[in-house]
């Protein structure tokens, strides 16, 4: 931890001192996807780069951070961008299957075959066509992107420990843990005994592949998305399409495995008087009814918050710096001192967050099952 | 890419990436290692209770032990007792008979010497008389050698005879 803070203080500090040089806005738009404030071409670029006025604009340095793209952003020296390209794949009606690396975008400036990565407008950031007629239509991408990359990367290093792991159990299944298997198993135990069993209660062992999956997955990738380069630091669990499918996963199990008892409480439930059960006022349906789908909509946008949440104040504290360094070189070094200790602060938080956050979701994933498969007393 | 927009390529490629892991792990890694939890917690729960059961049977036996010391303590307080008891009857009877013995021995010497006293004296009685007669014998073959000694003696006996 302490060692990725150091490496942070000289990172800021570095980029500090070129945005008192009035490169801010060459670096840092060049840092973020589709070069968002050069518009398309290039040459126009080095004319920004030269003037003063542009300023930094902490809001969309930190969304486009938080963001997704096309290609794996490493680190800018001056005009040189270091980044991987990773493979965009679009299906379009005029072209069929597309697919090429994201390096022929050159770093947003350049379109591909009538694709370009638009730069503004409603559909900033994504891939557009343009077709014969001039017109844009969006062609449907199924790319890798940075958080699909990641979350291969994630996936490989999951499958990586835990089939070792499960490898390890199923060799010698009384001794003592060893290795990582010491560090995990109480944790694998946790869920167990204070999440699967009491929320769920006796039928807590058919739950348990799911709760442990999703616990770590969530775990996994909230502590990659603290690491600030690659193969860490996209922002994975803080993108909505995957908590939502996180919390479609809970919302279809809860679903299936409903009983009689759990759909009996929803549209007849025991102890309300029956005119709040019935048109015209059929209340308690209808709130239960809704309650059914805001649990997981909840679910979703919990995790999604509180994983941006964090990803955006670290970022916060790093767009101080710029902003000082523009008003004045040393006020940019002295500010980053601080930054870089809350920087430091908020990562041991976070930390602890990622951690909270998976148990949350698995917490209340299970609360859920709990409901759904609980008997009638 | 807005961020609250879900990107349904994102979804697709992260309905993949977990329904893969999920089911990958459940069969690699969650079925083992659940059913090693359950089988290590049975092994420890069995090995606490049979711990538990050989403690309760050791202190059983160590009372036991406890008491059968006490007991074989006693017994031997008592063979020893009876021994000493015995030894100073032995001696007691020993004494007791070898009095006896020696009482016996003592009278049977008594008696034998008596009979032998008895049988010497006897004896000498005999010898003495008998040695008597011979000398009588001898001094009569010498003194009556003549006539007239005979007739001398026969005339002395007369008178002796006749003077009783």
């Amino acid at each position: 931890m302490i060692l990725i803070g150091i490496a942070m203080f000289f990172y800021v500090g570095a980029k500090s001192a070129w945005a008192s040089e009035a490169e801010t806005l060459a670096i840092v738009s060049d840092t973020v996807l589709s070069g968002v404030a050069e518009k398309e071409t290039p040459h126009e670029k080095a004319g920004h780069g030269d003037s003063d006025h542009e300023k930094f604009n902490p809001g969309e340095f930190i969304f486009d951070h938080i963001g997704d793209s096309y290609e794996w952003q490493i680190i800018t020296f001056g005009e040189t961008h270091v980044s991987i390209p990773l493979p965009v794949i679009l299906y379009s009606k005029e072209q069929g299957l597309v697919a090429f690396w994201s390096s022929k975008f050159k770093h947003g400036h350049k379109a591909y075959k009538g694709f370009r990565v638009e730069a503004e407008g409603d559909h900033k950031g994504k891939i557009v066509e343009a077709l014969a007629d001039g017109s844009d239509v969006l062609p449907f991408d199924i790319s890798i992107t940075k958080n699909v990359a990641s979350l291969f990367i994630s996936v490989f290093v999951i499958l990586l420990i835990f089939i070792r792991i499960g490898n390890a159990y199923k060799r010698n299944p009384i001794a003592a843990p060893k290795g990582i298997q010491s560090i995990l198993e109480p944790i694998i135990l946790f869920v167990r005994d204070d999440v699967a069993k009491p929320s769920i209660g006796a039928k807590y062992e058919k739950f348990m592949p799911y709760l442990l999956t999703v616990f770590f997955f969530i775990w996994i990738n909230n502590m990659l998305g603290l690491i600030p380069i690659f193969p860490g630091g996209a922002n994975v669990t803080g993108n909505i399409a995957v908590t939502m499918v996180l919390a479609l996963a809970t919302f279809t199990i809860t679903t299936i495995k409903g009983n009689k008892n759990y759909w009996k409480h929803i549209f007849n439930a025991p102890g309300v008087p029956i005119w709040l059960k019935v048109p015209p006022l059929p209340i308690m349906p209808l709130v239960e009814t809704i309650g059914i789908f805001i649990k997981p909509l909840v679910l979703m946008i919990r995790l999604f918050a509180n994983i941006t949440a964090g990803h955006i104040i670290g970022l916060g504290f790093i767009s101080l710096i710029f902003l000082f360094g523009e008003m004045n070189q040393y006020l940019g070094y002295g500010v980053s001192v601080v930054s870089v200790f809350f920087i430091i602060f908020m990562t041991l938080l976070e930390l602890l967050v990622a951690f909270i956050q998976a148990y949350v979701f698995t917490f209340l994933s299970a609360l859920y099952f709990g409901m759904a498969v609980e008997e009638h007393h | 890419m807005g961020l609250l927009q879900p990107h349904t390529g994102t979804v697709i490629w992260m309905l993949i990436a977990f329904l893969t892991v999920f089911f990958v792990l459940k069969k690699f890694a969650w079925k083992p290692l659940m059913n090693a939890l359950k089988m290590r917690e049975d092994t420890i729960e069995n090995a606490l209770r049979s711990a538990e059961i050989t403690q309760k049977e050791m202190e059983k036996m160590q009372a036991d032990n406890e008491k059968t010391m006490a007991e074989a303590k006693k017994q031997r307080d008592i063979i020893l007792k009876e021994a000493k008891n015995l030894k100073e009857q032995i001696i007691i009877d020993a004494k007791e008979q070898a009095a006896l013995e020696a009482n016996k021995i003592i009278s049977d010497a008594k008696a034998n010497i008596k009979s032998e006293k008895d049988a010497a004296i006897s004896e000498i009685k005999e010898h003495a008389a008998s040695l008597s007669i011979s000398i009588a014998e001898k001094l009569l073959k010498e003194k009556l050698a003549s006539e007239e000694d005979q007739k001398e003696l026969i005339d002395r006996l007369l008178r002796d005879t006749k003077m009783n």
